[in-house]
């Protein structure tokens, strides 16, 4: 075809040579057309920022359907660590976030960020590790006393280091025992909850969990439940709304209406017996209107 | 083993009974990576072309950045595709973020830089007394490019092999352009990564294999077009 062009024109070089350029570039101009048009971003669409547990355990893919059902938005599931979900709300690029680090939450609240925050569920942390359990941690009902017996023996502990939410309270954890963890038995994964319990497996290592993500890998992983119960291993799940009088980008009436969602009475049904089909127990128990001090009691 | 075999069965089974999410996953993927390569393809070969013949000033500097750009991580382009298109960043207006027109920027900006530099060598492997032949046989500009492009569709289809192959099997851009939205912008390599989170390694496998079936189908169409080329060429 450009061949085609070329002859018919060819007697009038410089002239060929700009209707080259002027080709190339309607082509592009129309693939990128093309492209967009592909995936043009409807109008209705509630971007919502969430850690990686709440996704990996299955437990939105069971809500986000029935939320898009019933309002007809289209929700754009970004699940990410807790760290990273909490920085996409406080510059914006999120409509509501569903997180489990409330003390980074409260900041976020604080500089006015997010709004409309409210507690929807809660589930726990544990400390799990090979059966052999070098640091004899098991049944320990402190997870500082278990922390310090494997940073005494230098046994193996393998940390998310993503600044997830498992990571800021395996960083709690230390901090109430007055020690930052470092050595060559300190393995920071820099990865998703699922890899650093394959990693902790492989490696005969420990590592700090949520149950439900723990639950959902068992069947692969050589590594026991040892520690568990502690007031402090609680972990509770929030879900807040981007302020829309802060970010005029953010959909305001969106997110608004996911908050409301999960702390509905159908979704708090939902959540109470997720999980129990398949693990036997549930992964999360249901909090809404519930204060949060008095949780674990 | 009985991983590899349940993960081998899943996938037989899939592609059996047609799953469809499994089949959006995979068009997408294909058009995706697909319109990135015709894309990079359009700029890329006319590109090369000129930094292959071309005599201007800065061409050798235009020319190493080429070369570097071919290995450009896909994560970095990913960052800064992000960094472009947030709500907040230069091109947020255009609300591309998370969208397939995202992860199409990205890839092309990841196999541009491929088929550029793999034409740029294949064009200047060409024997210089064929440049001047068809010169003075009196060929237009245009008609120089096109000729000598197809003199060098040997190198030209492996740039388009190397660049299709890249992007499609990339995932670090396509993971943060796009965050994986289930029905929207999962692709395959986003989706293996998320079933090995998950501990599905069944499916996870399942679905390494049908991208390996589609890259394997598609490089052997375009190395049998590029074989056939080469010996009517010669």
């Amino acid at each position: 075809m450009l061949y085609g062009l070329s002859t018919s024109l060819s007697k009038s070089a410089p002239k060929v040579h700009a209707k080259l350029t002027t080709r190339i570039l309607l082509t592009v101009l129309l693939l990128a057309v093309f492209a967009i048009s592909v995936g043009a971003a409807p109008a209705r669409e509630v971007i919502l920022a969430t850690t990686t547990s709440t996704a990996d355990t299955g437990l939105l893919d069971v809500l986000i359907p029935i939320f898009q059902e019933k309002t007809g938005y289209m929700v754009k599931t970004i699940a990410v660590g807790t760290g990273q979900a909490l920085a996409l709300g406080s510059r914006g690029e999120a409509d509501v976030l569903l997180c489990h680090a409330p003390a980074s939450e409260l900041e976020l609240v604080k500089n006015g960020d997010v709004i409309e925050r409210k507690l929807v569920m809660h589930n726990d942390f544990i400390i799990v590790g090979p059966a052999s359990d070098p640091a004899k941690v098991r049944g320990l009902k402190s997870a500082a006393e278990a922390f310090s017996r494997i940073s005494g023996t230098q046994s193996v502990f393998v940390s998310r280091g993503d600044d997830s939410g498992t990571h800021k309270k395996e960083k709690a954890v230390w901090t109430k025992l007055g020690t930052a963890p470092s050595g060559k038995w300190y393995v920071e994964a820099g990865a998703g909850m699922g890899r650093t319990l394959s990693i902790a497996s492989e490696k005969d290592g420990y590592t700090l969990t949520d149950r439900g993500t723990y639950l959902a890998f068992q069947k692969n992983l050589a590594l026991d439940i040892l520690v568990e119960g502690d007031a402090i291993l609680l972990n509770i799940y929030h879900v807040m709304q981007v302020n829309p009088a802060k970010f005029a980008k953010v959909n305001g009436a969106g997110g608004l209406a996911f908050a409301e969602f999960m702390v509905s009475p159908e979704v708090q049904e939902i959540i109470s017996t997720f999980g129990v089909d398949k693990y036997g127990d549930p992964l999360f128990f249901p909090d809404a209107g519930k204060n949060v001090d008095d949780l674990g009691k | 083993m009985d991983l590899i075999a349940e993960g081998i069965s899943k996938a037989f089974w899939l592609l059996v009974k047609g799953d469809r999410d499994v089949f959006q996953i995979a068009l997408l993927t294909l058009r995706v990576s697909g319109l990135a390569t015709l894309i990079s393809l359009a700029i890329g070969v006319p590109l090369g072309t000129a930094l292959a013949l071309g005599r201007f000033r800065g061409r050798s500097a235009a020319a190493s950045i080429v070369n570097t750009g071919m290995g450009l991580p896909p994560v970095v382009v990913g960052l800064w595709v992000s960094i472009m298109l947030w709500r907040y960043g230069p091109l947020g207006s255009l609300r591309l973020m998370y969208t397939p027109a995202a992860m199409v920027i990205a890839q092309t900006i990841i196999a541009l830089p491929i088929i550029t530099g793999l034409t740029m060598s294949g064009i200047g492997q060409l024997d210089p007394g064929i440049h001047v032949q068809l010169l003075s046989l009196g060929a237009t500009r245009l008609q120089l490019v096109w000729l000598l492009v197809r003199e060098a569709r040997l190198a030209v289809l492996a740039a388009v092999i190397a660049g299709f192959g890249r992007v499609i099997s990339e995932i670090g851009a396509s993971m943060m352009v796009g965050g994986n939205v289930v029905g929207h912008t999962r692709v395959l390599t986003t989706a293996t990564s998320m079933e090995v989170s998950r501990g599905n390694f069944g499916e996870a496998i399942a679905l390494s294999l049908i991208l390996l079936c589609i890259t394997l189908t598609i490089t052997s169409c375009l190395t049998r077009l590029q074989q056939k080329g080469g010996s009517t060429q010669s």
